[in-house]
């Protein structure tokens, strides 16, 4: 055991001082000491992705990304992307495309691919197919074969509505 | 009524898209402890002691467990036992006793207050092992009598499936034809890991575990059993599970440890497998050796097929049995006419993790075997591939037809339409004639590309299951089933089943999977089986729920029940449609005197138990376009194509969905996954780095093509299962794609088709040319 780390961090939206340990993981603090279990860990070695939070805007694999090492960002992650609060918020519109193209099955990568996809339709609203498939081979789907998650991405960023600032 | 057919969103969406999916994580109990197991680093050893002192003395380690403290505890048995096979010798306990026999074998659980300390604590666990020699091959170790099975020797059993005079058919044949094929190690790895919570209440002295997903009514009786625990002083809850592809869910090891560790404290206990312990820990699968005989009269028919396989089980027999085994041997034949054929598979154990039943076992090893050396013949005969499969598929003129086997005790009816048909139908919707002329083409100018097809027959629906209905005042109506959601849309294909009985929209049913105190006795989510077998039980227990509703709303509106129709979740009278009643008041009035003194069981509760009299046979084809790149050796698809059979889609964006997910995962177990050893036994893939499954930009455009020609016949519904058709014909189209591509006149000898292996075949063949 080692001696608690001070660390300061918004959550979408929300801050946070919190003290842990240094050896935790951000995806291990999300999940436990903040409850953000949307965030799911499929690997532990930054194979899969589906770990995937926006630190700074940035997609991190938050898995290998040790608490600590966040102190002072802005973290993003899937519970952010529902618009309005409440659990009765509409579905946002990477979501809803996810669900209109079938692009989940068991959905534990679902988070992952998100917040992967949400960071590229920031910074590259125009993506085509080429250049979303290629981001989407950063994470790992054991499910769908990928292909729908690639057309769910593709027709969120034709209908041009991902959200450009995150919370 | 138009739930069924149509392709609705799916209700576990909305909350797996907010991230607030329920996987066994995601259940935190008060007061719960963490569960870390200590595994064997060896492959095969004596355990001549180990010392858990410091473990037990580390800050937060609660208790620490080995064999020791397990005395008496009988091991995990298999749930499916096998005639003629004892696997007693071979079935594992839940920490290791006397020996280990894989890396990965469990040595001692430790339990601790944090995760953290809990890992810590099991890194001070003190092994002292004298290391014994390992056997890694199925074939050449099948003789062998190693001391850690006491006596008992290395080959478990032998499945042997025989109809026809199949010597005879070969004495008698104008051309025969042989070939010898391996298939690699390869699972279903789904990307959650294994887990599991259980919970003591020492006040009701019952057990709640949450996590169980394939088979919870099966590993409730395992529980109940090992525990000394009376079945219904279990609960088993279900969550939402990261996949299963057959692998999760069946009962291991740990499946023990978690409960028992509850009993034992008194506490909540959690068990989360790492990744490096899953691909070491849960099953493996698809590790066999085949050598398969074809015989063919003088006009290319098929007399024959003689079959022996080697299947490298690993280190113990898990609770499968020999499903692999028989399912590998029984449908050998696939969807040809076969007068005489004999199939038999050696189960073997050597010292790697033990194997299970991985999304099409059995097919995706003899769909490729059988399939490989079709294309084999079709070049030694001097015959077209796609002919000579023309020439001996099962045609309508002969379906259904009975083949004189049985199949875990059903008898073995091919209930299709055509195969013929389907096979010819599928090609000319692929163009797979224009994939084989551009293959053709680009070979003219130098490049390795070529074309493969494979044709299929599958098996869905097995056993028995059982489901109830309920409508209550309000009108709000619930199915619970035995099913478990593992990421294929089973409760939305369940709400759909309901929602067509009631004329409601499918978002409005509620549907509770595989809870054993709402539902006595469930089956599970295995073999293609959940809709076919689950939802044909709830479809009666709906319909149950419909006659009562129609008896007691006729009493009410003054009419006949065979006057009333459904409509828009209300009986009305036919042609009155404004006398009408909806299903809530139904309900209601159920609970008043006029109708519980009819002595029913009060409210509009309908029960539904299906068992399937047989397997049904779906059937498909499977194309591929593969490149070789000729300095690497790497293999790349060009285009890959499915068509199936589903006799009746109840989603067809969900029947899609599996088929296309199935074949990029057995695009994964031909191209890239492999779980390796060294030569002492040690596992070279412990990360999903080393383990590769495919990623985005590994795959060609996928066409998929559901065909609903052949209603099922011994169902009501028509369906016949979509789990595995996807996986099941992957290796064997993509190894004559490649085949085609190196022209290859042997075979490809083995998969997956890595790069090495492949660089190995163009230089055999560039070594043959030069001979020439």
């Amino acid at each position: 055991m080692t001696t608690p780390v001070p660390l300061e961090l918004t959550a979408n939206g929300a801050a946070h001082t919190l003290a842990v340990d240094p050896r935790r993981s951000l995806a291990d603090v999300l999940r436990r000491d903040l409850r953000l279990t949307g965030t799911t860990v499929g690997c532990e070695t930054g194979a899969c992705g589906s770990c995937t939070v926006l630190v700074d805007g940035e997609a991190v694999r938050s898995c290998l990304m040790l608490a600590v090492q966040a102190d002072g960002t802005a973290v993003e992650t899937v519970e952010s992307l529902a618009e309005g609060a409440g659990p009765d918020a509409e579905l946002g519109s990477l979501q809803r495309s996810f669900k209109e193209h079938f692009a989940l099955q068991c959905g534990f990568c679902t988070p992952g691919f998100l917040m992967l996809t949400t960071a590229l339709l920031r910074k590259e609203p125009d993506a085509d197919r080429a250049r979303i498939t290629e981001c989407a081979a950063a994470n790992l789907c054991r499910c769908t074969g990928y292909e729908p998650i690639v057309d769910a991405v593709e027709a969120a960023a034709r209908r041009g509505a991902v959200a450009l600032e995150g919370a | 009524m138009n739930a069924i057919g149509a392709s609705v969103p799916r209700l576990e969406d909305d909350r797996l898209l907010r991230g607030l999916g329920r996987f066994h994580d995601e259940i935190v109990r008060p007061g719960q402890l963490w569960l870390r197991v200590v595994r064997s680093p060896v492959a095969h050893a004596r355990i001549r002691g180990i010392d858990t002192a410091a473990a037990a003395a580390h800050p937060g380690t609660v208790a620490v467990l080995t064999a020791a403290d397990l005395a008496g505890m009988p091991p995990v048995p298999v749930r499916q036992p096998a005639p003629g096979i004892d696997f007693a010798p071979y079935l594992q306990s839940a920490l290791a006793d006397g020996h280990v026999r894989y890396v990965g074998d469990p040595v001692a659980a430790v339990l601790s207050e944090d995760p953290y300390l809990a890992e810590d604590a099991a890194e001070l666990v003190a092994l002292d092992l004298e290391e014994l020699p390992v056997s890694l091959d199925a074939r050449t170790g099948a003789d062998l009598h190693p001391e850690s099975l006491r006596g008992a020797g290395a080959t478990v059993g032998t499945v042997d499936f025989a109809y026809g005079d199949v010597d005879a058919a070969f004495a008698a044949a104008a051309h025969t034809v042989t070939a010898d094929l391996r298939v690699g190690r390869h699972s279903g790895t789904p990307l959650e890991t294994r887990g599991l919570v259980a919970e003591w209440d020492a006040r009701a002295h019952r057990m709640t575990v949450w996590g169980a997903t394939k088979v919870p009514y099966v590993n409730r009786r395992i529980t109940a059993q090992m525990l000394g625990l009376a079945e219904h002083q279990i609960h088993m809850l279900e969550t939402d599970a990261g996949g299963s592809f057959g692998i999760r869910g069946e009962f291991y090891p740990e499946d023990l440890l978690v409960p028992l560790l509850a009993l034992r404290t008194g506490r909540p206990v959690k068990w989360t497998e790492d990744r490096t312990e899953h691909l070491v820990a849960a099953n493996h699968a698809r590790e066999q050796e085949h050598r398969i005989e074809l015989a063919f009269d003088a006009e290319h028919r098929l007399l024959g097929l003689r079959g022996e396989a080697w299947m490298d089980t690993g280190a113990y027999i898990r609770t499968h049995g020999a499903v692999v085994a028989v399912l590998t041997s029984a449908m050998m034949s696939g969807p040809y006419r076969i007068p005489a054929c004999r199939s038999r598979v050696h189960i073997v154990t050597t010292n790697k993790t033990p194997v299970g039943t991985y999304r099409a076992p059995g097919r995706f090893q003899h769909n490729f075997v059988r399939e490989h050396a079709m294309d084999l013949a079709a070049d030694r005969l001097g015959v077209d591939p796609v002919e000579l499969r023309r020439i001996n598929l099962l045609h309508g003129g002969e379906l259904p037809q009975q083949r004189p086997l049985h199949v875990f005790g059903a008898p073995m009816l091919l209930d299709g339409k055509d195969h013929l048909d389907h096979f010819d139908k599928s090609r000319e919707l692929f163009g797979y004639e224009a994939w084989r002329e551009e293959a053709r083409q680009a070979r003219t100018q130098g490049r390795l590309v070529g074309a493969g097809c494979a044709v299929i027959l599958e098996k869905a629906g097995l056993g028995h299951d059982s489901a109830v209905v309920d409508i209550g005042a309000t009108g709000a109506i619930r199915v619970a089933m035995g099913g478990a959601n593992v990421g294929q849309g089973v409760e939305t294909v369940m709400a759909q089943i309901v929602a067509e009985e009631f004329d409601v929209p499918t978002e409005s049913v509620a549907v509770v999977l595989s809870d054993t105190d709402i539902l006595a006795d469930g089956s599970g989510t295995f073999a293609s089986r959940t809709t076919v077998v689950g939802g044909t039980a709830v479809k009666l227990a709906a319909e149950q729920v419909l006659a009562k509703a129609r008896r007691v709303a006729a009493v009410l509106l003054g009419t006949g029940p065979e006057q009333l129709v459904v409509h828009a979740g209300c009986l009305a009278v036919d042609g009155e449609p404004e006398r009408r009643i909806a299903f809530g008041r139904v309900a209601a009035a159920c609970y008043t005197p006029q109708f519980v003194r009819t002595g029913e069981e009060p409210g509009l509760i309908g029960r539904g138990t299906y068992a399937a009299g047989a397997m049904t046979y779906p059937y498909g084809a499977h194309y591929a376009q593969a490149e070789v790149d000729p300095g690497t050796g790497a293999v790349r698809l060009l285009r890959y194509a499915v068509s199936y059979e589903i006799g009746r889609a109840v989603n067809p964006a969900l029947v899609h969905a599996q088929i296309l997910g199935g074949t990029v995962q057995g695009i994964g177990g031909t191209l890239l996954e492999d779980f390796r050893y060294d030569e002492r036994g040690l596992p070279l893939a412990t990360t999903l780095d080393e383990y590769r499954w495919p990623r985005a930009g590994d795959l060609p455009d996928i066409r998929v093509e559901i065909f609903e020609d052949a209603p099922a016949p011994g169902n009501p519904l028509g369906v016949r299962g979509a789990g595995e058709g996807g996986t099941a014909g992957v290796g064997a189209a993509v190894a004559n794609a490649v085949r085609d591509a190196l022209g290859l006149t042997g075979t490809v000898g083995a998969l997956p088709l890595h790069p090495d292996r492949v660089m190995a075949l163009i230089r055999a063949t560039d070594e043959e040319e030069e001979a020439i």
